[in-house]
């Protein structure tokens, strides 16, 4: 597990759509196994807040950012595919 | 399908021809599909239709822009004149979409967070139109079919339940007419009201662009390939043949050709908003003739359009000065137009189109195209053929009064009647002009071919220039053959001497002819005065006697009475 820091995630997501929850629920289970008591999860709706996708680009649904640590990273999609979201989180190597 | 106005009503795209041909534009308040390869001209399309939504139709628009940037696409579009600038700031909305080059994705997605997004947008500025610009980038990025197939109708669902006019571009490689619906978005075909197809090919070097309305449900429409270019202010369509304009503005009225002499041939002049066909080999004054008529026309203060394909515009009014043409005033002043139609390039299609926005920026009642058989050489019969018609449509639609010339090639042998892209069935007037060698000479002849609702004269007349203009001359026929140039005037001469020689021998018959007349006329006199001496003699005579008689009678009673004679009865007389 990497040491340093901690990891804040935003999360888009559109309502209660079935790839929306299933992200969120992915996320969750990324961030127990990987990132025990280190991350921020905030859930943005974006039919609640229209105007904020709108100003952040978000245009897919769902869409994960992770803000820090830096670079940002931007992943689409329900994260079911795991290797591909730990290669861009930077967490590859460390979980075995 | 939804149908929440009762008659469907359509929203103008600004596209010149478009507009014409769809009876009126896209179909308001549906989903339009515009299908086209690279550089095909989609997004010029689809900006076009925002644009004049925007300026013209108090439409606000949305662009969801998911290939370019919307930089990219205002800065491509700044030649056309179209304020973007201006609009961007309440009429006209640039969403960025591009997926970034860094994305990474996991899993399936949806186009929910865009639509929630553009839900707001519409909301905040009442955009009624909206146009997803290249699609088929964003659904790439979807692995399964299924789920491309269900963002598709989601955004089709959403389209329709706002009654936006919408406009998806998606791309298509290679021949998309035939086989668009094998492309992975081909069933978006099926699925909306109206799909409009771009192609750009190249034929023999020349760039070729068509559009096609595929379907147009509940409309009407023109189902053929219209040629299209994209030209100053946008999308230009080249519209085949507007049923019911060909009745349009049929006028009596005549205008001059420019040679008087041609004017009586026509009865008068070229009709106004007739069509005009000179034909003849090269040199044969062709573009002469065309001048006289663009002269006559400026100097009744007509707009005119005088468009070259051979000669730069100074050549050209340079050796029309030549014969007594003098156009550089008028282009001074701005009554005519010269167009060096060499820096048009491309096919015919492209041509016409320029013409026509020209003709109408200066406004042209009168225009001379010299000559229109370039035309065939820089498009495929077919195309100069259905150009040519089109020509001759729209300049009788707008009343414009056309003078074309076409080259006829001396050696390939051909005949009259194979005039380049037979224009001539079309054209009102078709003026022939010939050579006729004769006599170590070339001399101009002229000859009208047909002449439309005129009596015109059948003969042949010479046309002669000179550096005071151009006149015509009737020829001289003789046993059978032409006489022009040289021979003709030798006729001319000869005739004239005959013609004097006549005339004094006549005179000279005249004077001898009165001199005995007055001669005799003394005789008669002094025979009548003899005749009068004579009868004043003969009366004389006859009284002498009688008086002689008289005396003679009276005599002899007096002696009988003297001699005392008995008295015999005496006898009286």
């Amino acid at each position: 597990m990497s040491r340093h820091g901690l990891f804040k995630f935003r999360l888009y997501i559109a309502g209660d759509a079935l790839n929306s929850a299933q992200a969120q629920a992915n996320l969750a289970a990324l961030c127990r196994t990987h990132l025990p008591d280190r991350h921020e999860i905030e859930v943005v709706d974006v039919f609640q807040e229209p105007k904020r996708a709108l100003a952040d680009g978000i245009f897919m649904t769902p869409t994960l950012v992770k803000l820090t640590p830096a670079p940002t990273k931007t992943i689409v999609g329900t994260l079911s595919q795991m290797q591909p979201v730990l290669r861009a989180l930077g967490l590859e190597a460390s979980g075995i | 399908m939804k149908s929440a106005r009762s008659p469907l009503t359509k929203a103008p795209t600004g596209i010149a021809g478009f507009d014409e041909i769809t009876g009126g534009g896209l179909p308001h308040g549906r989903t339009t599909l515009l299908v086209g390869g690279p550089g095909s001209g989609k997004t010029l399309f689809a900006l076009q239709f925002l644009v004049h939504g925007a300026q013209d139709c108090k439409e606000p628009g949305i662009f969801v822009a998911f290939e370019e940037t919307a930089k990219r696409i205002v800065a491509n579009a700044e030649s056309f004149g179209w304020r973007l600038a201006e609009l961007q700031r309440t009429k006209l909305f640039f969403l960025d979409a591009q997926p970034m080059p860094d994305l990474i994705q996991s899993g399936d997605f949806d186009l929910g967070g865009m639509l929630a997004a553009l839900e707001a947008k519409t909301r905040e500025m009442g955009a009624r139109r909206i146009v997803f610009d290249a699609l088929d980038v964003v659904l790439a990025l979807l692995q399964d079919p299924a789920a491309r197939r269900r963002e598709i109708y989601r955004l089709h669902e959403w389209l329709l339940q706002r009654e936006l006019t919408g406009i998806i571009t998606t791309k298509a490689g290679g021949d998309e007419t035939s086989s668009v619906a094998q492309q992975p978005f081909g069933f978006m075909q099926f699925m909306v009201d109206c799909a409009v197809i771009l192609n750009h090919s190249v034929m023999l070097g020349v760039s070729h662009r068509n559009l096609r309305v595929q379907k147009y449900r509940g409309s009407s429409f023109d189902e053929n390939e219209s040629p299209f270019l994209i030209g100053k202010s946008g999308l230009e369509v080249a519209v085949v043949r507007a049923p019911g304009r060909m009745d349009a503005k049929v006028s009596n009225k005549r205008v001059s050709s420019g040679v008087k002499r041609l004017d009586t041939m026509l009865g008068g002049g070229y009709y106004r908003g007739a069509s005009v066909l000179i034909t003849g080999f090269s040199g044969t004054a062709k573009t002469t003739l065309s001048g006289t008529f663009a002269e006559a026309a400026c100097k009744r203060g007509e707009r005119t359009m005088f468009v070259s394909f051979d000669s730069d515009c100074t050549e050209v009014i340079r050796n029309l000065a030549s014969v007594g043409i003098r156009l550089d005033r008028y282009v001074k002043s701005g009554v005519l137009r010269m167009i060096l139609a060499r820096s048009i390039s491309g096919s015919a299609e492209t041509y016409l189109v320029r013409i026509k926005t020209l003709a109408q920026e200066h406004g042209a009642r009168c225009l001379v195209i010299d000559p229109v058989s370039t035309w065939y050489k820089s498009s495929n019969d077919l195309t100069a053929q259905s150009v040519a018609d089109r020509l001759i449509d729209w300049s009788k639609g707008s009343g414009i009064t056309l003078v074309c010339t076409s080259l006829l090639d001396e050696m390939s042998n051909r005949k009259e009647s194979d005039s380049p892209m037979q224009i001539s069935t079309l054209a009102d007037t078709w003026i022939h002009l010939n050579y006729l060698v004769q006599a170590g000479e070339r001399n101009r002849g002229l000859s009208i071919v047909k002449s439309r609702g005129t009596a015109h004269s059948n003969q042949v007349r010479e046309l002669i220039l000179s550096n005071t203009g151009v006149t015509l001359t009737d020829t001289y026929t003789a046993g059978g053959e032409v006489l022009m140039g040289t021979l003709r005037w030798e006729k001319e001469s000869a005739e004239r001497l005959a013609h004097e020689a006549a005339e004094v021998a006549a005179k000279l018959k005249r004077v001898k002819l009165n001199a005995e007349e007055a001669e005799l006329e003394v005789r008669l006199k002094a025979l009548q005065v003899e005749l009068v001496a004579k009868q004043v003699e003969k009366a004389l005579l006859a009284r002498t006697t009688l008086t002689r008689k008289g005396e003679l009678s009276r005599g002899r009673t007096r002696m009988r009475e003297l001699r005392g004679a008995d008295a015999a009865k005496p006898t009286r007389k």
